[in-house]
Formats: structure tokens, C-alpha cells, sequence
């Protein structure tokens, strides 16, 4: 794990890297070009002690017609965009947006709470919240003095 | 592989060389769809996490200006980040437009983070059809 992670990012050895880790955590990550292959669609995942929360970018989808499913630890999500119906007499100056199917699965280190998930599109960022199963929770231990 | 990647990944947008941006927030190339009608123009752009109040859209002379506010993520207060595919930052793209536009007529509306602006075409643009005569 230490070396595949040292050479993904392309840096040598820096004593201090645990201790900015969280704070550029999200920008680092997108900016550099991993060796793995890169799914669709791209995801971000914030973490609690009580939930995970799940964050996409599918702009221009439908609500209803995204499908979350959520089994112990893994979360899949399914949907499609649609291509403009194309008309007589238009032309394509440039055509980058994607359109297509799409599925995407992850796991989590811990179980989901499947009653408690929830699911926000909102500006065409879809936001899931994953509660952790209560057995996963961390649990606060009081010490006993004698 | 490389080039599916490169496609798939958010692309920052270009600064013109020694412009510096004033806000220290990353700038997104928002991928764009132009659709040349017979009446009008339609740029459609993806940016998720722009509403209608924060996108704004320029057209000065020939050059139409998008661009997008995003708000930091709600998440950032009380979640640390876990795993990260895409960054979040502002959209600007700019184009160049090769017809007349007739400016007071343009619409733009934003749906679930995809932009649609409406460039009407203006009349003088639109009858530039010349008949070709065949030669006596």
C-alpha cells in the first residue's frame, strides 16, 4: 500500500505528507493522472463516523431514472443520459458531452444501514448518504477505575 | 486507455499565459455541445453544481463568455474526504461565433447542471444565401 501509493503520486519521500493529507486530499486526487482505470461516473466519497456520503457529477439526468441499490457494503449506481434527438437541417459544430448507460459500483469499509440511505440531485450532482450499520458504529468504552 | 482517461477526466481550462485568476479556486473547461440550427445557435454546456443564479454569460462583439460559479461543497465541514475522482471548482469557457448574433434575443436556462443558451441568428445573417447563376 505505501509504495503503490508513493508511486501514484509521484513523489518521493516526505515525512510530512500524513499531515496534510486531509486538507488536499480532494484536489490532489483529481489532478493527478492515476494508473488505474478510471470508471464512469467519476466519484467523490466524504466520510463521518456515522455515514459515508457519496457525491456525482451526472448533469442533465433524470431523477427518477437513476437506480441506487445498496447490498452490505457496496453501493451500484445505474442510469443513462439520452442524446439530443437530432433534427433535419442541424448541424454539429462540436459534440463532446457524453450520453449513454452507466453503472458504477463501490465498496465502503463498513456495512450500510439500507433503511437509512438517501439520495439528493440537486444542480446535477447526485449526493447519496450512506449510514454505517449501527454494529459498525464506533463505540465510546469507559474505562473502570478501581 | 490514455485517451478514454483524458476524456473522461474533468479538464481545467486554459489561462491565456502571465493572466493570473483572482479567485484561488480551480477552473473547469465545461464540455459543450454547439448545434447550428436554421433559426439559431444552441450552446449546451455541462456543469454540474451551477444554478441559474450563478452562471453568467457574456457576448461581447463575437465572443460569448460562460461561466459558472460553484459553491464549495457542503461537506467539507462536517465529512473528510475518503476517496476523490473529480475536483470541484468554477466553469468558464469561451467561444468564438462566426454568424450575426442578435443579441436581444438570447436565452439561457439551467436544468439539473446542463446550460442551454439560445443564440438567435439576426435577419441579415440568416438571408446570406446567394444564388449562384450559371454563366452566360
Amino acid at each position: 500500500m505505501l509504495w503503490t501509493e508513493l508511486g501514484r503520486i509521484g513523489r518521493g519521500f516526505d515525512p510530512w505528507y500524513d499531515f496534510d493529507w486531509e486538507t488536499n486530499l480532494v484536489d490532489r486526487a483529481a489532478a493527478v493522472p492515476s494508473m488505474q482505470a478510471i470508471e464512469f461516473p467519476l466519484l467523490n466519497v466524504w466520510v463521518n463516523a456515522d455515514e459515508a456520503v457519496l457525491t456525482t457529477e451526472i448533469p442533465g439526468i433524470d431523477a427518477k431514472s437513476v437506480e441506487i441499490s445498496v447490498a452490505g457494503r457496496t453501493v451500484s449506481l445505474r442510469g443513462s443520459r439520452e442524446p439530443e434527438p437530432e433534427a433535419e437541417g442541424q448541424t454539429y459544430h462540436r459534440r463532446e458531452r457524453w450520453y449513454g448507460q452507466f453503472s458504477r459500483t463501490i465498496e465502503l469499509p463498513f456495512n450500510i444501514e439500507s433503511a437509512g440511505v438517501e439520495a439528493l440531485f440537486r444542480k446535477g450532482v447526485l449526493q447519496v448518504t450512506l449510514p454505517k450499520a449501527q454494529a459498525d458504529k464506533p463505540r465510546a468504552i469507559k474505562v473502570k477505575s478501581e | 486507455m490514455a485517451a478514454t482517461t483524458k476524456e473522461l477526466q474533468k479538464k481545467e481550462a486554459q489561462v491565456p499565459e502571465r493572466v493570473e485568476r483572482t479567485r484561488a479556486v480551480r477552473i473547469f473547461s465545461p464540455q459543450v455541445d454547439i448545434v447550428e440550427k436554421k433559426e439559431e445557435i444552441v450552446v449546451t454546456a455541462d456543469m454540474p453544481g451551477v444554478d441559474e443564479k450563478s452562471v453568467d454569460i457574456n457576448l461581447e462583439k463575437n465572443i460569448l463568455t460562460i461561466f459558472g460559479a460553484v459553491e464549495e461543497d457542503n461537506l467539507v465541514a462536517k465529512h473528510q474526504p475518503y476517496h476523490a475522482e473529480y475536483g470541484i471548482g468554477d466553469y468558464e469557457r469561451v467561444f468564438t461565433l462566426s454568424d450575426e448574433i442578435d443579441r436581444d434575443r438570447i436565452q439561457a436556462t439551467v436544468r439539473n447542471g446542463v446550460l442551454k443558451v439560445i443564440l438567435p441568428k439576426a435577419k441579415a445573417a440568416k438571408s446570406r444565401r446567394i444564388a449562384v447563376k450559371a454563366g452566360a
